[in-house]
This record gives C-alpha cells, structure tokens and sequence, in this order.
C-alpha cells in the first residue's frame, strides 16, 4: 500500500510511470516495439533491394570521384615500409625503406608507370617529376644494398624529407583532385588556381545545364499553366478528353517522341518544309531549330510538361470557384481577381511542379544527346562521356556529385523559401 | 417606367407604393435550354428591406440570387437596381456585397487583407484602408483578429468576417447565400440576430437565399417562398404563417394538419367541405373557386382544441394513436377523417388530463383557423 501511495505522489512531480514504476515512456516504447518490427518486416525486401541495385552502386560510384590509388599501386611495399616513419622526425627515412623503393621502381620502370607517378606527384610538390625520370633511367645501375646513399646520389630529392613527406601524404587512397578538375581548376606551384582558359568546360556546361533547366521549366509553367487551368475548370466530359491528351505523350516512349522530334524541327523537316512553302522563310533561309538549344528547349519543354501540368492541376482541382466569385462581388475585376486571388493560391503547384522539372532536366541524357547537338548538350552527357568513352570515372563520378549536391541545395533552398510543405503533388 | 410593369402576383402591390431599389421582371433561366429552373419571376424589393428566398432545394431561390449578383446570365427578362438594367454589368461593377455560403474568406491573406480587399481595389489610400478595417472589425466584435489567417478562426468568426467584409465598402445591398449552413445550432441563431441587427443599424438592403424556414422568420421583412422555380408566395412572417396562399406554402411553414375533401358550398368566404369519412367541416375560403373542387384544409396544430368545453365552430371526433411528451407541450397523434398523421399540441398547465392512447375524443377548431387550398395528394 504505502508503495503505491509513494509512486502516486510521484508521478505528479516527477516522471511518469506505469503502476509497477516502470517509466511510462519505457513501458509505451516496448509496448509499439512489436509494431514496429512488423512494420519493418514489411518494408524489408523493398529496403533490401534498393539498397542492392540503387543505394549501394551509387555510393561506389560517387565513391570513385575521391578514389586515389596511383602511389599505392606504383610503389606498393615503399608505401608499407613508410608507415612506420614519421615526417616530422626532421629525417628522412631509413635503408628498409630505400630498399623496398628499389623493388618498387624497377618493377615501375618496367611497366612505365613511374613517369605518371612523377607527373601526378609534381602537382603537390614540384621537382618530384624529374626525380622520378632521373630515377627511373638510372635504377637498373644500383649496385647493392645499402641503396640510400646510391638513391641520393642519383637525385638529392631522396634526400630531402619535404619529398618523402609528400609520397607519404598522397599514398593514402583518396584524393581532391577529380573535383578540382570537375570545376575547371587544378594544383600548380602556387596552390590551387584555375586550369588554362582553353581546357575549362565544366563549369560552363554547369551554366549551360543549369540556364536551359530554367528556361525549360519557365517554358513548362507558361504553357501549362493555362491547360492545368482548363483541365480543372471545364465540364468533366471535356476535361477528361483533355487529361487523356496531356497524358498520351506521357505514354509514349521517350525516344520515340525525341525521335519525332528531330522530323519535324530538322531543316528539311516538316515545319522547315511548311514555312518555306507559306513563303515565311526562303529555302536558302531554313531556320536551324535542331542539333542547337533550340531543339533541346523545344523537346525538353513538350517531354516535361505533364510533370507541371499534374501538380498545377490538383492543386486548381481543390481551389474554390466562389474565391473568384468572391472576389469579383467585392470590385475586382477578371485580372485582379485572377492574380490577387486565383495566383496565389495556384503557388504550392507551380512550387511542386517547377522542382519536378527543375530536377528532372537538370540530370536529363536521352533528349540533348540526340537533338542537342554541341550547343544543346548537358553537364549529364559529359559524365555519360568519360563513363563510356574516356574511362576517367573518377572525373565523371565526381560531377555527379557536384550535380547532385546542386540538386540538393535547390531543394533545400526552395524548402527554406517556400516551405516543403507547400508542395501539393496530388 | 411605371407603364412597363407587367408584374403579376407579389410584385405589383407593393411597387405601387415604394420604390422598389431591386426589381426582377420577368425573368427566366434555363441552364440546359430543356427546363427552366426559374419561371417568369417578378419581385421587387424596396431600399433597406430584408427580404429572404426561402424554399427546398432545386427551388431555383439561389440562381435568383446569382443573376442578381452577376454570376448567371439571365435567360429572359431583366433585373434592375436603382431603377437601371443591369443584365449586361459584370459583377465586380455592380456593387453589391455578398457573403458566400462557405464564406469564401481568401486563404492566403490575414483576415485585415481580405477586409481590405475591396477597398484596396476601389483605390482607396492605405490609413483609409487600416481605418476602416479597424471599425468594421470594431463592429462584429472581432478586433483582435486582423492579423489571423481564416483557418485560424473558428466557424462563427469566420462567419462574422465574411459579413464584415461583404459591408467594409459600404455598399447598398447585400446578398447572403445560406449563410449560416455550416454553424452549429446554437451558434446559427446568435448570428440570426446579430445579422438582423446590423441589417437595422446600417439600413442596407438584404436578400437572403435560406432553405431554414426559422432562419427566414426569425430575420426578414418580407419572405419569397420558392417552389419549381416560381415565387408561391411573397408576404411577411406572419401573413405567411397566418395566412397561407396555397397548400405548398402551408406545409412548409411551420407544422401543418391537411385534411382532404370537396367542397360542397360557399358563402361569404366560408366553404363547406365534405371530408374523405363524410364529416362535415368549415373552413375559410382561400384558394378554392367552385363548388365540386377538391380541396386540402390546412389546419396548425396549436390551433386545435382538444376536448373543447366551449362551443366551436367545428368539433369532431377522432382517435388518439400516440401522446409524446415534450415538457411545455404534449403532441398528440390522432386518426382524424382517416388522416393518422393528425397532430394536436396541448399546452402544459399543469392540470391532469386523462388521455391515452386509444381513447375517441372529440377535437374543435374555429372556421378561421381552417384554410381551405389547392388540393394536394
């Protein structure tokens, strides 16, 4: 009893607790844990397999773009051997290791790699490119060991430790510098300093991906604003013709309506044809409409559009035709009433649809591949690039980074102006 | 002007001796060009009446009130305000303040910023504005809430808002459509007076589209009873309770005994009717012309006297079926001329009475209290 009676007095001050003191909070957790579990049991084989076939790929992709193995695979038991040696010692490191860089460099110099190593090196520290030549012709003279005092002699590099101190710094596996090189900049004498005006290209095409991403999703919301509108407002007969013709495109393939595409805008295509025979343009004069942003604008605009006209429209769906009403009984007129009134409640859907298009083509390949030529052509088609072509994943891995942590910050930004919470999918 | 009225029914009378601010001549409107949903309406309606449309739904009393307000085009006909057409003025010109029966208060502006929405779209300059946001705000006891969104208020707040800000421009007439729907009992009643009170404070005009019968007593000056797109009967509450124009009107104002019979002869206002069993009844001669018709006698249920110790008019006998206890009243149930749905209120004072189901007892009402109308089935 007088238990109880102490517990009772207790859970009004302190905290609360279940008839046998155990905390409320503990007693309530255990109670849902089964729940949960169940809960988790059902999601399991969905969570496995993205984490198999989506999240896990991925990540070893991205992974690549900090991936650095050149000075562990060139010198791979002079890496070993440096563990145990400090830079800051003040000296340089001792016979086991000079011994183990003469395994290393013979085997380098037979399969011609040290003079990458060289030229990789050079970047953190200058002079290490000749050491490495000037090495490399001359390790097949060493005599025996000691080689310490013979690599010195070769090249007094081996004797300084600012040398060694930078072998050791970049033997470990990772490495900044694919995303330097992912926005035109590079390490030279003097630090980090932009790569020579002839080789940058990615922060441009950035540029690029990021301008035609806006013009297609402002494209987007001009055209789909009104057809979003009629689809909410007309009669259910027409309005369900209407959504089964925005939805049609969306049935069809990609390729097919790229493809189509190209018919109709290339200069001895249909539009080209029809203009020259209305006499609008000469046939000297064919507008070049493809293989330009032009095209990419153009395709891009009409394969997204679906992607604003849905959330335009749900959101239009659930808006009152008494607040027009509304307001026009209170002295507005058509416009006012639309753009003080209809506008802003119609924002959550542009917001949702304005990120679904945004995100969509700032990552689209297929569309400025085929009709974007080399003006139209996407940040996406240069990581396709040097993914399939020129094999330097590292680079391609690393704009995928940055690409994604652009489409994170935008979201994140519109999550801070607008407010997530806004978006109205359906 | 004047020479143009063709008005029947309602309209005329009362044309003659105001002048009339808001007034239909026969109008039309058909949505589907197959049937027409209001009927050759004529109503006029003087400068600061509250006037209500009162009706079932379907009734056409709403479309009515969208004509008016210019959301609906007029098939046929014209409405005029202040004496000029107005079928070809789109609404935000015409003037008229309306609250909407969800309020329709703007979602994305504070309660200040819809009040000031039709002054700031008049033009008018922002400490004009703020002045009079505050007053009206002042005026419906709400002046707290300018800052508030409306999903923050509650149902009558939000219902005050939307009367606010159907007034905050001051305009001549208001249209309220259903209102007061979405309130719960209690609270639909407190907003019945307090609309009432503002409509005699500021002398607008008000029409008002209600299917509440007590909503439309309880408020107006003079109410439009609509059934099938045709006014039944235009007249104040009373006249309307007391004195029913035809038989629709009778059953939908308040409770309402019919009694089916011919009418076997008339003199001075007073018919005879023969009723289904053979009884024999009078009544006061209101829409019935020959001798032979078919007539509904529409009696009200307190007008009856059960028992009657002093001589009446009419006294006959029925049966009673069932005796439901209310506290002030007791409802019986009675079988009356083959009619079982017969129902006598009996005040409670107190006495003992010694009914009970079963029981023959005869029941008395004056010829007065009898209206002999339109038969219906």
């Amino acid at each position: 009893m007088t238990d109880i009676a102490a517990s009772e007095t207790g859970t009004t001050s302190e905290v609360l607790t279940t008839r046998d003191g155990v905390p409320l909070k503990r007693s309530l957790a255990r109670a849902l844990r089964r729940e949960k579990m169940r809960a988790l049991m059902l999601i399991a084989p969905l969570l496995l397999f993205i984490l198999l076939a989506f999240v896990a790929p991925i990540a070893d992709m991205l992974f690549r773009s900090v991936e650095n193995n050149i000075v562990q695979n060139t010198l791979p038991n002079t890496v070993v051997a440096l563990r145990d040696w400090n830079p800051n010692s003040g000296e340089i490191p001792g016979e086991p290791v000079f011994e183990a860089l003469a395994g290393d460099l013979k085997i380098a110099v037979s399969q011609k790699t040290h003079t990458r190593l060289g030229s990789r090196l050079n970047y953190e520290q200058p002079g290490i490119a000749s050491m490495f030549r000037k090495s490399g012709r001359k390790v097949k003279n060493l005599e025996e060991p000691p080689y310490r005092e013979q690599f010195i002699e070769i090249h007094e590099g081996w004797g300084t430790v600012e040398n060694w101190a930078t072998i050791k710094q970049f033997s470990s596996k990772y490495t900044d510098g694919y995303f330097l090189s992912a926005i035109d900049r590079e390490r030279t004498e003097q630090g980090i300093a932009e790569k020579p005006e002839k080789e940058q290209i990615y922060l441009f095409l950035f540029g690029r991906t990021f301008f035609l991403s806006v013009t297609i999703t402002i494209s987007c919301i001009l055209l789909g604003y009104p057809i979003a509108f009629l689809l909410a407002n007309l009669p259910l007969r027409s309005s369900n013709l209407l959504m089964i013709m925005v939805l049609l495109p969306f049935w069809t393939s990609l390729l097919v309506r790229t493809s189509a595409w190209k018919v109709l805008l290339q200069q001895q295509g249909v539009i080209n044809d029809f203009l020259v025979w209305t006499g609008l343009v000469t046939d000297a004069g064919r507008l070049v409409m493809i293989n330009n942003q032009t095209g990419t604008i153009i395709a891009m605009t009409h394969i997204l559009l679906p992607f604003m006209i849905l959330p335009l429209y749900s959101v239009m769906k659930t808006i009152s035709p008494t607040y027009v009403r509304a307001a026009k009984s209170l002295g507005a007129n058509d416009w006012t009433a639309f753009w003080k009134v209809y506008f802003p409640n119609t924002i959550p859907g542009i917001g949702a649809g304005s990120i679904l298009c945004f995100i969509l083509s700032i990552g689209f390949y297929i569309t400025p591949e085929l009709v974007g030529g080399t003006s139209g052509i996407f940040i996406s088609n240069r990581i396709a690039y040097h993914i399939s072509s020129s094999l330097n994943w590292g680079l391609g891995a690393a704009l995928g980074v940055i690409l994604l942590a652009i489409v994170m910050l935008f979201y994140w930004m519109y999550d801070k102006i607008v407010g997530i919470d806004n978006v109205k999918l359906g | 002007m004047a020479a143009k009225k063709s008005g029947k029914g309602g309209s005329a009378k009362n044309s003659a001796t105001d002048k009339s601010y808001v007034r239909f001549e026969n109008v039309q409107k058909s949505y589907d060009g197959e049937v027409l949903v209001v009927k050759d309406l004529n109503l006029d309606i003087p400068k600061g009446e509250f006037v209500t449309m009162l009706g079932p739904s379907g009734s056409g009393k709403t479309t009515c009130l969208m004509m008016l307000a210019g959301f609906e085009p007029a098939t046929h006909g014209e409405i005029f305000l202040n004496d000029s057409p107005i079928n070809m003025v789109p609404p935000h010109k015409r003037g008229i303040g309306m609250v909407f029966q969800n309020y329709a208060l703007f979602p994305h502006m504070t309660i200040a910023e819809n009040l000031a929405f039709p002054l700031q779209v008049r033009g008018m300059s922002k400490p004009d504005q703020e002045e009079r946001v505050k007053r009206i705000l002042d005026m419906v006891e709400l002046p707290l809430m300018a800052g508030r969104r409306p999903a923050q208020l509650s149902g009558g707040q939000a219902q005050r808002v939307a009367v606010a800000r159907a007034l905050v421009f001051e305009p001549d007439l208001v249209l309220m459509d259903e209102p007061l729907g979405a309130l719960d009992k209690q609270l639909r009643e407190q907003m019945q007076y307090e609309i009432k009170h503002i409509h005699e404070s500021l002398g607008v005009t008000v029409v008002y589209v209600t299917h509440d019968q007590t909503e439309a007593l309880t408020m107006s000056d003079r109410v439009a009873v609509f059934n099938d797109g045709v006014i039944q009967q235009l007249s104040s509450p009373e006249s309307l309770y007391e004195d029913p124009k035809n038989s629709f009107v009778a059953q939908f104002i308040g409770e309402n005994n019919k009694l089916n019979g011919v009418v076997k002869g008339i003199s001075k206002g007073i018919c005879t009717v023969k009723l289904a069993n053979g009884t024999i009844v009078k009544a006061d001669q209101v829409n019935v012309d020959n001798v032979g018709d078919g007539t509904t006698l529409s009696i009200r249920p307190e007008r009856i006297e059960l028992q009657p110790k002093d001589k009446m008019d009419n006294i006959i006998e029925g049966r009673i079926e069932e005796l439901i206890y209310l506290g002030d009243h007791i409802r019986v149930r009675m079988n009356v001329a083959g009619n079982d749905e017969f129902i006598v209120k009996v005040r409670n004072r107190g006495q003992k009475r010694n009914l009970s189901e079963g029981q023959k007892t005869k029941i008395g009402w004056a010829n007065t209290d009898c209206k002999a109308l339109d038969l219906v089935a």
